[in-house]
């Protein structure tokens, strides 16, 4: 029998862009078994939501991510609505819709510039992240801030987007597509992309269902989860093709990103289409009282809030869960197995975001 | 087989400018509505203490008899809810952002506002 070492990866890793901590148990240069470890960045979110007004907190939940930040305000914000059963203006629906997918091409661009880097394609990154740099830009015009958009508030939104403003983002839509295309295609066919990420990190779909994979990961491993499919806001006047790969591999999860960015500039040309004029908040008054599971699909996939009120104007408990918390369990079985090389690309293939899973 | 697909965006990119700017020789980009850092006009400010209550970071602090207003630049998360909130509307956001410090330190505004005296008839008022 082959001697076991123990080879610690991270939590400073050159590859990481943030600090989780894996012990490899290797058998020569293959991996048989990693043992996670969280706990580096925690920031007490969660116990913080005792010490902030509710309509205060918004502010805080964006705060949990530094990439999805957009989604995160947004989910809290559904959650104390459910609670005191207040219906938002459609415009305000249609608003929130449209700063999320803008935030999931912004993720999803920022993922692929890193997936590149990972596999030692700097130029690649470079191309990614130059197209997100006009995202971002669109982002910062709408609503003053470039990742911490602070634009969500309970009842609504805190800023509208003027018609001319939407037609020139249509506009400008178009050009970001065809250059998303050639990025894209890239990924999609370049021979020695394909022969890094094929067979790299399988997951099949039995594994990658009782694990419980979310978002991306799972629907690389083609299982057809995605929350948008439920509707919630305004996602169920507008349709869309859910996007699954059967690979299971790294190959089949960043192709999943890939054709998912086309699906967001879908998602955001036929808001733009149906968004009705209006007002974009209404008033709130009073405290929440009750309990309610708020989900959202993030671009990493499905984001938890659970919130409890007990009708002060703070709320007694609030639970995070991310879906890269979800996702470590998936990401333990595709290494089981891998070689030592393969490690960075796999651990990057579900599109950690720690500081999210600490909260 | 596929290869050279990124020749076509290696050729444009090599025929135009680059993407990055020249910072801080060419300022950097901002918008009309970007959030850099809040200002006031302490000729304006009541001292009614809502900003000071909004704060989700507790970075403003006002005292009412010293007349002074008081923000921790590096605590304000920038979120533009004072901003908001202010009923005189003497808070303003600037798109810049502030300038990088070495220690942590508190700035002061000592408040100008002088509330206008109240006529002391009605009638002369209105005349």
């Amino acid at each position: 029998m082959t001697k076991q070492i123990i080879v610690p990866f991270g939590p400073q890793h050159p590859v990481l862009p943030e600090p989780i901590h894996l012990d490899l148990v290797l058998e020569d240069e293959r991996v048989v078994d990693a043992i996670p470890s969280i706990g580096y960045i925690h920031r007490g979110f969660e116990k913080l939501v005792e010490k902030r007004e509710y309509t205060e907190y918004v502010y805080i939940a964006e705060r949990t991510c530094g990439i999805c930040s957009f989604v995160h305000g947004a989910t809290f914000c559904q959650g104390i609505e459910q609670i005191m059963n207040i219906d938002i203006p459609e415009r305000a629906q249609f608003l929130r819709v449209i700063w999320s997918e803008y935030s999931r091409l912004h993720s999803h661009l920022l993922w692929l510039g890193l997936f590149a880097d990972s596999f030692g394609f700097e130029n690649l990154f470079m191309n990614a992240w130059r197209i997100r740099e006009r995202i971002l830009d669109v982002m910062e015009q709408t609503t003053g801030g470039r990742v911490i958009q602070g634009s969500c508030k309970i009842g609504g939104v805190r800023k509208d987007i003027s018609n001319e403003k939407l037609d020139e983002m249509r506009r400008d839509l178009d050009s970001i597509e065809s250059e998303i295309k050639d990025l894209t295609s890239v990924f999609l066919q370049d021979d020695s992309i394909k022969h890094r990420l094929r067979n790299v990190g399988k997951l099949s779909k039995e594994d990658a269902y009782h694990l419980g994979a979310v978002g991306p990961t799972a629907r690389g491993s083609g299982v057809a989860i995605d929350l948008r499919k439920t509707g919630y806001g305004a996602y169920g006047k507008l349709n869309f093709q859910l996007v699954t790969d059967s690979c299971g591999d790294c190959y089949g999860r960043c192709a999943v990103r890939a054709k998912e960015l086309f699906t967001s500039i879908d998602f955001i040309r036929q808001s733009i289409q149906k968004i009705p004029d209006g007002p974009i908040d209404v008033k709130v008054t009073g405290a929440p009282n009750g309990e309610f599971f708020a989900r959202a699909e993030q671009p990493r996939g499905e984001l938890v809030h659970y919130l409890k009120g007990n009708g002060t104007k703070f709320l007694v408990r609030s639970r995070i869960r991310t879906p890269t918390l979800t996702n470590i369990p998936p990401l333990v079985r595709m290494l089981q197995g891998c070689e030592l090389a393969d490690v960075p690309v796999i651990v990057l293939s579900i599109d950690p975001c720690i500081s999210c899973t600490e909260r | 087989m596929a290869f050279f697909e990124n020749t076509k965006t290696a050729i444009r990119t090599l025929l135009s400018r680059p993407a990055t700017i020249l910072y801080p020789v060419q300022p950097a980009k901002k918008t009309p509505l970007s959030r850099g850092h809040v200002t006031i006009d302490e000729s304006r400010c009541i001292s009614c203490g809502i900003c000071q209550r909004k704060c989700p970071s507790q970075a403003i602090s006002i005292n009412k008899e010293a007349k002074i207003w008081q923000i921790d630049r590096l605590r304000c998360v920038v979120c533009n809810s004072c901003v908001d909130s202010c009923p005189v509307k003497c808070l303003f956001m600037d798109t810049q952002y502030s300038s990088p410090v070495t220690a942590r330190s508190i700035e002061i505004i000592n408040i100008t506002y002088v509330k206008p005296p109240k006529p002391e008839n009605k009638d002369e008022a209105a005349v």
